[in-house]
């Protein structure tokens, strides 16, 4: 094991809700759900009309502009619905289960005695590539690349994350399968970040074919981006991909038994879910068997995803493609007479402008109030504050906002993604919208390299 | 509560557009948002937002100046009594000073306010809460007697060419307050310097007992009546003549400590501005050619508005650098030149102001090289990664 890379600059967010290491089950959901808005700068051709049959594996629809690229139902029945929005934007595909589960069928074996075409093959076939994304920019990754190294974080300091120590608990051998595909797949290393402590030893003892990195230090010290940026930092040019831990098990799985298997443990937590837990599901179920008389009164944001980068859904809403997540907290639709000017015993602040300062173990029920109005950069210097990164974040972001390719290029913009900004959007007293600026700042950079 | 907001949801259609008072929108905007943090709920990236916003982070600099205000209207009464050779009690020096110290205020927030409201409401956004600490700062670095015309035209000077036609609050270059006092510095000098302004009453002529000089210490010391200075204690309590709110240390500190622990202010910049200061001061120590660089250089940190301008003045984080590297070296260079522009240019007794305006000309080519470094270093490690 290496040495602990030790993080100081971060926040963790001390909110309600953290869910109970409990296994819970809820009744199976009847319909899923592939969400195209999952990926980025992804245009979507549809391959099935709703009422037609599909197995579990068969594709629902392709990248137009990368055809060889499909997304797969997760379950086997009757295609229930395409829900479009703006434009015939596709938003859902929903999927209703026939029961069966009958899966389609691919190649197994060991992924070390395959050849990588054969490995690249069966994953694009079974709809299991697009869980492999690239760096930079959050894409799905691009099958004629090969990236420089494969990054996995084993932790998530993200609030009311999910603890993967209980959840990858006892799947060792499938884990290892995963990464001896992902091994397979770059010329360079596999490189798995972990926390010294939370981290469970034994089985990262246990693992091969990887190299571990320990990270310890406050939100985002969990996030893969900050790991390559320690590790094996990102240049003009250069590619990695990342994999979320339980979408390891999913490939581990395709090439342990041959079939796409999308079961994933996700957590249900919030400040306003009565009972929280870790629920075995499937990627892209409804959260309604899961949320249904189990939240409080009043009105609620249902989010797939962490409160800091998930994606607003309703209560009836399907899990994302690489979520294993939900939170429900408390919409913050009110009005607070000269709630900039209380004393704030009850707000948590990164500053000390709240005297909740003298409150430090306290957890606090969040709401979504944007708690002010938009204004330009003022203060300055508070983004570096949760940046571990070496990462100029105003002037990236001020070269975004000024159409400055070049600067952005100079500044890091390979080497953040949404997940990595997303606490300097929390603290943010401007309440500058930072994730979507940073997401146009990409899509102008991909546009200009061409 | 509730029938507040009843009262403000009646209203507020009239302020939309289309409304009878449209062209007041801005002005009601800024009010409701003032009583009632908005039920706006977040619709893009992060769910949940930190509580701090503009507002609090200007009133919380506001609240670091109330020791200084309060200070400062407590000496007014007290420099004035004190010339007329009277004893009276603190409630009553105080009372005076706020008296004489309110409708400074007032002209400074109602002639900012109004010209922020209007800006906003032609530009048609929010009405930006930078003016809070501004129309506070105003009042505490001018002469207690000075005319109040010429206050509303210095802040008109500040909102309009320190300011807006630099877009508002967040693109401006130079500090408003700053170039409030700038502007009445250059404009009317004889409000402004001298031994007569700085208590009140003797303008306008009040005859001050024998021995009571209403100078500053900068002004002795300029003159080279070192003898004259008042005692270090006394410049650190600050029972001294000068700017309203400048003259007592110890209630600057008391700010400086807000701002530190709050977050609000940079730290980096105050330290390394009393630094340059003092590393300044010493060099003159080490030539001592005249009285004035024979004072020690930490009794200079202590003298004027240097302690008023590096804690309130140099960390305003829109005109000091912008990145943490720069605000060491902005705040460095801010103290060496305040000394050196006090002590060398007999002109300017006051070389806070200038050394703060100077270097908030320089901050950006600060910060560009600390960018550039920054490229540099990420260029460097591509190229490393390469081989």
């Amino acid at each position: 094991m290496n040495r602990v890379i030790k993080l100081r600059k971060g926040l963790d967010i001390r909110i309600q809700g953290v869910a109970e290491k409990n296994p819970v089950s809820a009744p199976p959901s009847e319909t899923y759900a592939l969400k195209p808005i999952d990926f980025h700068g992804l245009t979507p051709k549809l391959m099935v009309r709703p009422d037609d049959m599909v197995q579990a594996g068969s594709p629902l629809f392709f990248d137009k502009y990368r055809p060889d690229i499909l997304f797969t139902s997760p379950v086997s029945g009757r295609v229930k619905a395409v829900l479009r929005g703006e434009r015939r934007k596709i938003l859902e595909v929903v999927v209703e289960v026939d029961g069966k589960q009958n899966f389609l069928e691919y190649r197994k074996g060991d992924p070390l005695q395959m050849k990588r075409a054969e490995i690249v093959e069966t994953l694009l076939k079974s709809g299991v590539w697009p869980f492999i994304r690239q760096r930079p920019f959050d894409f799905v990754a691009n099958p004629a690349d090969t990236p420089k190294a494969v990054f996995i974080s084993l932790f998530d300091t993200s609030p009311l994350a999910p603890d993967y120590s209980v959840i990858l608990q006892g799947k060792e051998k499938t884990f290892q399968t995963g990464i001896n595909v992902l091994k397979q797949l770059t010329d360079g290393k596999v490189h798995l970040g972990v926390h010294p402590e939370k981290s469970d030893r034994n089985f990262v003892n246990a693992l091969i074919n990887t190299e571990i990195h320990p990270f310890s230090g406050p939100h985002p010290a969990g996030n893969v981006g900050v790991h390559i940026h320690y590790i094996d930092p990102l240049n003009k040019g250069e590619l990695v991909w990342v994999v979320n831990p339980q979408d390891v098990l999913i490939i581990g799985r395709l090439f342990e038994e041959g079939r796409f298997d999308a079961r994933r443990v996700v957590v249900l937590a919030g400040s306003e879910v009565k009972k929280t837990g870790y629920f075995e599901t499937m990627m892209g179920a409804s959260v309604e068997p899961m949320v249904k008389d189990n939240v409080k009164e009043g009105a609620l944001r249902y989010i797939s995803g962490n409160v800091l980068t998930g994606k607003k859904m309703g209560p009836s809403g399907y899990i994302g493609f690489y979520d294993s997540l939900i939170s429900v907290i408390p919409e913050g639709n009110y009005f607070e007479l000269l709630g900039w000017a209380l004393p704030g015993f009850d707000k948590f602040s990164f500053s000390r402008t709240f005297f909740s300062w003298l409150r430090p173990g306290k957890t606090y029920r969040l709401d979504t109030n944007l708690h002010g109005g938009h204004r330009p950069f003022v203060l300055t210097g508070e983004y570096e504050k949760v940046m571990p990164m070496d990462i100029l974040v105003m002037q990236l972001f001020k070269a975004i906002l000024t159409d400055d390719i070049d600067m952005m290029e100079n500044l890091g913009l390979y080497e953040v993604v949404e997940e990595d900004i997303a606490l300097c959007e929390f603290i943010d007293p401007s309440k500058t919208e930072m994730q979507r600026i940073l997401r146009d700042g990409i899509n102008t950079l991909v546009k200009e390299l061409g | 509560m509730k029938a507040l907001r009843k009262y403000v949801d009646k209203i507020k259609p009239h302020f939309e557009k289309g409304g009878k008072f449209e062209a007041f929108h801005s002005t009601f905007e800024a009010f409701e948002t003032f009583l009632f943090v908005p039920d706006k709920v977040t619709t893009s990236g992060s769910h949940i937002r930190d509580p701090l916003d503009m507002k609090r982070t200007m009133i919380v600099v506001v609240v670091a100046l109330v020791p200084a205000m309060l200070f400062g209207m407590w000496n007014i009464g007290y420099q004035h009594f004190l010339a007329l050779g009277e004893q009276v009690s603190l409630g009553q020096a105080f009372w005076f000073g706020f008296l004489k110290m309110l409708p400074i205020i007032v002209v400074s927030y109602g002639v900012g306010l109004g010209l922020e409201f209007l800006f906003a409401q032609l530009r048609g956004h929010e009405v930006n809460e930078g003016f809070l600490v501004t129309g506070f700062l105003i009042p505490l670095i001018v002469p207690v007697d000075i005319p109040l015309w010429m206050l509303a035209l210095a802040v008109a000077f500040a909102v309009i060419i320190g300011k807006e036609v630099f877009g508002g609050t967040g693109m401006n270059i130079f500090n408003p307050a700053l170039t409030a006092r700038a502007f009445l510095f250059f404009a009317y000098p004889a409000w402004m310097s001298g031994d007569q302004v700085w208590v009140a009453g003797l303008k306008h002529g009040l005859q001050a007992v024998d021995g009571f000089s209403g100078a500053t210490p900068l002004a002795e010391a300029a003159a080279g009546k070192i003898d004259q200075l008042p005692s270090v204690w006394h410049m650190f309590l600050g029972t001294i003549p000068g700017s309203i709110g400048e003259t007592s240390v110890l209630a600057i500190l008391i700010g400086a400590f807000i701002l530190i622990y709050t977050g609000i202010g940079s730290w980096k910049i105050m330290l390394s501005a009393f630094t340059g200061g003092l590393v300044m001061g010493l060099i003159l120590n080490l030539f001592a050619a005249n009285p004035y660089m024979e004072i020690p250089a930490w009794e200079q940190l202590f003298m004027g508005g240097f302690a008023f301008g590096m804690v309130f003045m140099a960390t305003d984080p829109v005109t000091s650098s912008q990145t943490e590297t720069g605000k060491w070296i902005y705040g460095f260079l801010v103290g060496i030149m305040a000394i050196l522009i006090r002590v060398l240019n007999p002109a300017y007794p006051e070389g806070v102001m200038l050394a703060i305006l100077l270097m908030n000309v320089f901050a950006p080519l600060i910060d560009h090289y600390v960018v550039e470094a920054n490229i540099k270093r990420r260029l460097k490690r591509a190229k490393v990664s390469v081989q």
